[in-house]
C-alpha cells in the first residue's frame, strides 16, 4: 500500500495488519530507549493546514520513534500565507525530496489530490468532515484491547456525525470489524442522507445506553448554535450529554470513548472523562504507536518510495 | 467572404422541415441551392459531407466567454473557434465578466470583439446593474442593440420584488428573463449536490431545492405579470416537473438543460475532480433521468452548455475552493448523440432551431437549409467515435469533465455566413 486516505483503503483485513503491527510497536514505546531503526534515511513531513496540536505531535513521535527524519511545514509562517496554491507547495515540499507526507486540511478531499499531484506516499490525518483514518484505527485498536475482538459488539457514536471526519472513518472501521454502530444525534447534526451506511439512527440516548459496549462520543462545537443546528449547548448536553446520571445506564464493561479534545461540561460531564471507564488517555497512548505502524506498513518495506522531482 | 462559393457535396439535410440527401450549394453567404448532384460551380470549394448529416448551425444559449476580465481562462476569440469546433454558428455570451454586461457600452464591446470571430457572437445583458441584485440594469438601450435575453447567471435574481418589476419592465420590450435559479440562502455553503454522495464525501452540500424554489417562485411571477422566463440549465426532476405543469397551464416560460445534467451525476464527484464541480450541481441518477425525459417531452426545449472555462489555478484547489463550471461547447453535440435516445430531428431541435427562437436569432439560425437562407450550417458524421483530449480542445481552459471518454458523433466542417470556419474538423482561422 502507498498511501493511507481512507479506512476504506485498508478492508477489515487491512485494519487486522495495522493492529498486529501496533502490537509490537506498543512493546518498542514501553522500553527504555523507545526507538528502532526501521525508518533510518526516510523522511516524514507533517503539512498541517489546520491547528492540530495531539493528531501532529503523534504523528511526530511516531516517525521519530521509527528513526526517521520529521519536518514540520507550519502552514501559519509558511508560505502559504504569502499565497502559495496548496499544488505549489506540494511540489516544493516534494522537490526537496520526502518519502511521506501527512496532510491535514480543512477541505474534504485534499488528501487525494495531493497524492495525484506527488510522487511519495501521502497520510490522511483528517480532510474537513470527511475522514481521519488512523483516528479510526487507533480507536479500534483501544476497543480491541479492552475488549479483545470488536466483533458483536454494540457502539454508540453520540454527537455532531454530521461535520465529524472521526465519525465517518470510525463507522467504516467499526462496521468492518463487525461491530453494530448506532448514531445517536438530533437530525441538524446528522449527514443529509444516510443511505449506504451501515447504521441505525436514534435520537433517545437514554434509551441506547443500557444496550451498548462503547460510548463513542463526539467533539461538540460551540459554532453549531449559531448555525441554527442546536437551540444552545445546553440544550445538547441536556439531551445528549453524558451525565453521571446517564454513566449509570451503561451496562457495567461499557466503556467511554472521545477524540479529544474533550469539552468537559458539554458532551461529557466533568468527572465522567476520569471515570476507570473512560479510554481517552488510553486512546491517545494507543495513537503514536498505531501510527508507527502505519508509517512502517507504508514506508518500512521494500525500496524508497521516493519521487524523483519532476521537471 | 462574401464572394466565396462553397459545395456540400452528398450530406443528409436535416432541418425542422424534415430530411433528404442533397447537395447544398452555398454562395454570397446565403443558401443557393439544395438539391440532389449540384454542378460545383467554377472557383467553387467543394466539402465531402457523405455520411454526415447537414444541419442549419448550432446555438448555445449559455456560453461563458470570461471577456471582458478573465482573458487568461477565455477570450471571445477562443471560444468562438471552440464554438465553430463544436458545430455552433452562434452563441449568447453570458454577462457575468468583469465588469459585468449591464449596459450598452459593455455589450457594445462584445459584440465588436466578436464581429470577426468563427461564430456569431450575440450577448445576454445583466438584469440587475453589476449584477447585484439591487438595481435594474438599462434594458432598453441594450434591447436597442439587439439584446433579447437578460439575466444575472451566475446568480439568481434573490429579490422577488425585483424580479417581479424586471419582467413588468421586460415585457415592454418584448425580451425575455432568463433565471439561474439558486435560493442563495438555502444553497448557502454548498459546493456539490446535498444528497447521498455529499453526505458519504464529507463535502457540504446544497440541496435539490434550493434550485427548486426559485423556479416555483418565477413561474409564480410568470403567472402574475404574464412576463417571459427563460429557465437556464435546469437540474432537478422537481424543477422539471413545475415547468411541466407550468407550461400545461400556458405560461409564457421555456427551459434549457446543460448537457452535464444529462450524462453525469454526483456520484462523479466521488473521486474530488474538480472538474465535476458545476453550479447547479450534478444531481442524482433519477434527476437526470428527469432531465432525459423533459427533453424527450418538449418540457425542456434547449440543451445549452453553460460553457465555462476556468483558469487552472482555479481548479487545481481543493474542492470547496474550486470555482464552478465546465468546458462545454466542443462536446455538446457528441453528448448529445451519444447519451440521448431521441430520434436526429428532436436532437437538432433541442440544439438549434429552439434556442434559436428562444435567443430571438430565428432570422439568421436555426434554419431551414434552404434557397435565400443565411449559410449558417453544421455538418457532422453522427457515428463517428473520438475521445475526449483535454489538451486538443480550442478553448484557452481544460476544465473539461470528459477527458478520456469516448463520444460518438464528430463535427466535420462549420460554415458561418458562407464561410468555412472548420473544416475537416479543423479550425480555418
Amino acid at each position: 500500500m502507498k498511501h493511507l486516505l481512507s479506512i476504506a483503503d485498508l478492508g477489515a483485513d487491512g485494519i487486522e495488519e495495522v493492529m498486529r503491527m501496533t502490537d509490537s510497536f506498543v512493546e518498542v514505546s514501553e522500553r527504555a530507549i523507545p526507538r528502532v531503526p526501521a525508518l533510518r534515511g526516510k523522511t516524514v513531513v507533517s503539512l498541517f493546514y489546520e491547528d492540530s496540536t495531539r493528531t501532529r505531535l503523534s504523528f511526530e513521535m511516531a516517525a521519530k520513534r521509527l528513526s526517521a527524519d520529521t519536518m514540520n511545514f507550519a502552514v501559519s509562517t509558511s508560505s502559504a500565507k504569502k499565497g502559495e496554491s496548496l499544488l505549489d507547495t506540494c511540489r516544493t515540499i516534494e522537490a526537496m525530496g520526502v518519502d511521506a507526507l501527512v496532510v491535514r486540511h480543512g477541505s474534504a478531499g485534499v488528501p487525494w489530490q495531493v497524492a495525484s499531484w506527488v510522487g511519495c506516499s501521502v497520510i490522511n490525518a483528517g480532510d474537513g468532515w470527511h475522514e481521519h483514518p488512523t483516528q479510526a484505527l487507533l480507536d479500534c485498536y483501544t476497543i480491541r484491547g479492552r475488549r479483545g475482538s470488536l466483533l458483536g459488539l454494540r457502539i454508540a457514536v453520540v454527537g455532531d456525525v454530521k461535520h465529524s471526519r472521526v465519525a465517518r472513518s470510525n463507522v467504516l472501521a467499526f462496521t468492518m470489524l463487525g461491530a453494530e454502530v448506532t448514531l445517536v444525534a438530533p437530525p441538524t447534526l446528522l449527514p443529509p442522507s444516510l443511505a449506504g451506511w451501515p447504521v441505525e439512527v436514534s435520537a433517545d440516548l437514554d434509551s441506547v445506553l443500557p444496550k451498548v459496549d462503547v460510548v463513542y462520543l463526539l467533539r461538540m462545537q460551540a459554532e453549531r448554535q449559531s448555525e441554527a443546528l442546536l437551540p444552545s449547548l445546553r440544550e445538547y448536553t441536556a439531551r445528549f450529554g453524558l451525565t453521571g446520571d446517564r454513566v449509570r445506564m451503561l451496562p457495567d464493561d461499557a466503556v467511554v470513548m472521545h477524540p479529544g479534545p474533550i469539552n468537559r461540561g458539554v458532551e461529557i460531564a466533568a468527572d465522567v472523562a476520569d471515570l476507570p471507564r473512560s479510554l481517552i488517555t488510553r486512546q491517545v497512548a494507543n495513537g503514536v504507536a498505531v501510527r508507527m505502524a502505519v508509517l512502517f506498513l507504508l514506508l518500512g518495506q521494500g525500496p524508497s518510495g521516493r519521487s524523483e522531482p519532476r521537471g | 467572404m462574401a464572394d466565396l462559393v462553397v459545395l456540400l457535396r452528398g450530406g443528409r439535410v436535416v432541418d425542422a422541415t424534415g430530411e433528404r440527401v442533397a447537395d447544398v450549394l452555398v454562395a454570397a453567404g446565403l443558401v443557393r441551392a439544395v438539391g440532389a448532384d449540384l454542378d460545383a460551380p467554377a472557383g467553387a470549394t467543394v466539402l465531402d459531407a457523405g455520411g454526415c448529416v447537414v444541419a442549419p448551425g448550432l446555438v448555445d444559449l449559455h456560453t461563458h466567454l470570461r471577456q471582458p476580465g478573465r482573458e487568461e481562462a477565455e477570450t471571445v476569440e477562443s471560444g468562438a473557434r471552440a464554438a465553430a469546433l463544436g458545430g455552433y454558428t452562434a452563441v449568447v455570451a453570458m454577462p457575468n465578466t468583469e465588469p459585468a454586461l449591464d449596459s450598452a457600452a459593455a455589450v457594445r464591446e462584445v459584440l465588436e470583439l466578436g464581429a470577426t470571430s468563427t461564430c456569431d457572437v450575440r450577448v445576454a445583458g445583466a438584469i440587475t446593474r453589476g449584477r447585484q441584485g439591487k438595481e435594474l440594469a438599462p434594458f432598453g438601450e441594450m434591447a436597442d442593440l439587439g439584446v433579447r435575453l437578460f439575466t444575472d447567471d451566475g446568480d439568481g435574481v434573490q429579490d422577488a420584488r425585483l424580479m417581479r418589476r424586471a419582467l413588468e419592465y421586460a415585457s415592454s420590450l418584448g425580451v425575455t428573463l432568463a433565471q439561474h435559479c439558486e435560493d442563495k440562502v438555502l444553497a448557502a455553503g454548498g459546493h456539490m449536490h446535498e444528497g447521498e454522495w455529499s453526505s458519504r464525501l464529507g463535502i457540504p452540500g446544497q440541496p435539490a431545492e434550493a434550485e427548486e424554489l426559485m423556479v416555483a417562485r418565477d413561474i409564480a411571477l410568470a403567472r402574475l405579470t404574464g412576463g417571459r422566463v427563460h429557465f437556464l440549465h435546469l437540474s432537478t426532476a422537481g424543477s422539471i416537473a413545475a415547468v411541466r405543469a407550468a407550461k400545461v397551464e400556458g405560461l409564457a416560460v421555456t427551459a434549457e438543460a446543460a448537457p452535464h445534467h444529462f450524462s453525469l451525476t454526483d456520484a462523479d464527484v466521488a473521486g474530488y475532480g474538480t472538474a465535476f464541480k458545476v453550479n447547479p450541481p450534478l444531481r442524482t441518477a433519477v434527476d437526470v433521468a428527469a432531465v432525459k425525459a423533459g427533453l424527450a417531452d418538449g418540457t425542456i426545449d434547449a440543451i445549452a452548455t453553460d460553457h465555462a472555462p476556468h483558469a487552472a489555478e482555479h481548479k487545481d484547489v481543493p474542492f470547496d475552493q474550486a470555482r464552478p463550471g465546465m468546458l462545454g461547447l466542443e462536446t455538446a453535440l457528441a453528448l448529445a448523440l451519444t447519451e440521448l435516445e431521441l430520434p436526429l430531428h428532436t436532437i437538432l431541435a433541442l440544439l438549434s432551431w429552439n434556442p434559436a427562437r428562444i435567443a430571438g436569432l430565428e432570422l439568421a439560425h436555426g434554419g431551414p437549409v434552404a434557397e435565400g437562407r443565411p449559410a449558417n450550417l453544421c455538418v457532422f458524421d453522427p457515428a463517428a467515435a473520438w475521445v475526449v483530449d483535454a489538451g486538443a480542445l480550442a478553448s484557452r481552459s481544460r476544465n473539461t469533465p470528459y477527458a478520456g471518454r469516448t463520444l460518438t458523433g464528430r463535427v466535420r466542417h462549420t460554415v458561418l455566413r458562407g464561410e468555412p470556419v472548420v473544416v475537416d474538423g479543423k479550425a480555418q482561422r
